[in-house]
């Protein structure tokens, strides 16, 4: 289950000079553009251009109306680092991304530990557990509206059982964002127990034979055995899910639209506030610029990392 | 796994506590994945139960009742016309198809690309690709607001369909399945006078079925559930899809506080997109597995 180097070319496949004389490489060449034409007009456009013009936004004032985009330079980016708005927004993120990633991988682990044997039913628990994460986020968040109900809701009437009295979940400042998390942790728990199932299977079944023949118990075979032969999924799993999480939108769109006080004010959020509600395109620009460069760091990491520390056998 | 299991190498005959052992060790996976089951179900059960309940006043219940009486089905009608939700699902449909297709087609054309051609340059081309997958959506979603309001695309499928037509993810996933062909059989391909277009179409495609499926599905089930888009680039009821429209509903007279309706209403959003899953739930999961192993 070694992660395939998918940007090595094979040597005998490269092209050499004078390599175009050939008519049958012309006729390659010519498919070659007609094939790759339609993407590449699309990503040029949609992707490069639009990053270009983001980052050239994030240098302007404008409002989406005025003719004129005024140049202010670096002020959009001095504005951000010194605005305690910003840094809380910054925060609620990574509050947000490591809660979620966090449950979600924990509860994927140990379903995954439970699923990966023959048990009864096994098909019908894996499509139960990952029906949420293909469900509409936006819809589902609905729900969780509801569940969170302070007086009348599934949680704060669970809590009652045992004697607890649920706090205001979505209107309380402290709440609001466990609750996002929570909804969050219940719709991604499935994928991260789907991905750490493929990790599990990849795992050689005769080091666990060979374990126990030298008297290793269950504990001694989780610990020395799947946990490490499991790390390069569990690595891939965080810094994919993390990437995911700092990128999320549509529950907090729908159950808390930032709020209350910007408790639940994400990256996303507040780049589609800054842009679509109070019409600051340009300091938008420079919040998804940021928040590009957040991105751009950790998928570095994770591709600098992932050579390094990470057991692949 | 114990220590009896190991004994039990040694002394063959005494198998008899080691069966007990995997039993119960499977059981207790079995109670525990049940209880798992239950508590992933139960927003689920929750919000079916609710959407069946005949007013306001038996919403309002506390402790609640999870057996509606009387069961009523005609919340369902009652949240269908509330909005507009036959062209919500005239949207969502088309849209989520059509970018399917693009998808597919753009992602296969250049998936072949990558893994059949050789010429210069092409490592340079495919590292491009490969780059926007680390691109956020959000880094580019002012630019292209502005980009669409110039074109006049503003509340108009072209909106939603155009910037997402090409795939860098699908092009990863059907060039793996391509380079999982056996060289020699498009080699044999060559000798005999096929082209590219007809090596691609005969035999790269039927032997590239299965991740054609788990693609196709992803794309589908990405486009259908997409908010943020659809919010951003969309203006009018004509234009909206379920996810934006039921949000929408919320916001008025008959969303709000009558979760009946608004239940009622999720149910309908959720259970196409849970139908197909549920139906094609080999491919889906196993595209997703396949995707988490490619570091």
């Amino acid at each position: 289950m070694t992660a395939t180097p998918m940007m090595r070319a094979r040597p005998a496949q490269r092209a050499r000079s004078g390599w175009w004389r050939s008519p049958r490489r012309r006729e390659d060449l010519l498919f070659a553009v007609l094939f790759l034409l339609p993407s590449l007009l699309l990503f040029g456009t949609f992707v490069y251009y639009a990053l270009g013009f983001n980052v050239y936004l994030s240098f302007t004032s404008w409002n989406f109306i005025a003719p004129v985009k005024t140049w202010v330079g670096f002020d959009n980016y001095a504005r951000l680092l010194t605005n305690a708005r910003f840094w809380k927004v910054f925060t609620n993120t990574f509050y947000f991304a490591l809660g979620t990633v966090t449950l979600s991988m924990l509860g994927g682990l140990v379903l995954a530990l439970l699923l990966n044997r023959k048990v009864r039913g096994r098909a019908v628990f894996r499509t139960l557990i990952f029906s949420p994460y293909v469900t509409t986020t936006a819809a589902v968040a609905l729900l969780w509206v509801w569940i969170f109900d302070p007086n009348y809701g599934l949680i704060n009437w669970l809590l009652s059982w045992v004697g607890i009295a649920g706090p205001r979940w979505l209107t309380s400042t402290e709440w609001a964002m466990p609750a996002i998390i929570l909804m969050s942790a219940w719709r991604t728990m499935g994928y991260s127990m789907v991905i750490f199932l493929a990790g599990l299977t990849a795992i050689p079944r005769d080091l666990y034979e060979a374990a126990s023949i030298d008297g290793a118990g269950g504990w001694a075979a989780l610990r020395y055995i799947t946990i490490p032969l499991l790390s390069p999924t569990t690595f891939f799993l965080m810094v994919t899910s993390l990437i995911g999480a700092l990128q999320e939108f549509d529950s907090v769109a729908v159950m808390t639209a930032g709020g209350p006080v910007d408790a639940t004010k994400v990256f996303n959020y507040f780049i589609f506030e800054q842009a679509f509600v109070v019409f600051r395109a340009g300091y938008a620009a420079a919040v998804a610029t940021s928040l590009f460069l957040v991105i751009l760091v950790l998928t570095i990491v994770q591709l600098r990392l992932s050579r390094r520390w990470v057991h692949y056998q | 796994m114990r220590a009896e299991q190991a004994a039990d190498v040694f002394s063959l005959n005494d198998s008899s506590s080691l069966r007990r052992g995997r039993a119960i060790e499977e059981w207790s996976a079995f109670i525990l994945l049940t209880l798992a089951s239950a508590v992933v179900a139960l927003p689920f059960l929750w919000m079916i139960s609710t959407s069946l309940k005949p007013d306001v006043r038996a919403v309002y219940v506390f402790p609640p009742q999870w057996i509606p009486s009387p069961v009523t089905w005609e919340n369902y009608l009652i949240a269908w016309r509330a909005a507009p939700f036959e062209r919500y699902l005239v949207n969502s449909v088309f849209v989520a198809t059509t970018v399917t297709l693009l998808q597919v087609l753009n992602g296969c054309l250049a998936a072949y690309v990558f893994a059949r051609i050789v010429f210069p340059g092409r490592d340079l081309l495919f590292l491009l690709f490969l780059a926007v997958l680390m691109i956020p959506g959000q880094v580019t979603v002012v630019p292209i607001y502005i980009m669409m309001s110039q074109l006049g695309w503003l509340n108009s499928y072209w909106a939603l369909i155009v910037p997402f037509a090409a795939t860098a993810f699908g092009t990863f996933l059907l060039r793996q399945s391509f380079l999982s062909v056996p060289a020699e059989l498009a080699d044999a391909a060559i000798i005999d006078g096929a082209n590219h277009p007809q090596i691609l179409r005969h035999v790269m495609l039927p032997l590239s079925k299965p991740m054609l499926i788990t693609f196709g599905l992803l794309s589908f089930n990405w486009r259908w559930n997409d908010y943020f888009w659809v919010l951003i680039m969309t203006s009018s009821d004509t234009m909206r899809t379920l996810p934006v429209g039921i949000v929408a509903m919320r916001a008025g007279e008959d969303g709000g506080s009558k979760w009946h309706i608004l239940m009622a209403a999720t149910v309908i959003v959720i259970f196409p997109i849970l139908t197909l899953f549920v139906i094609a739930q080999r491919y889906f999961v196993e595209g997703i597995a396949r995707t988490g192993l490619k570091g």
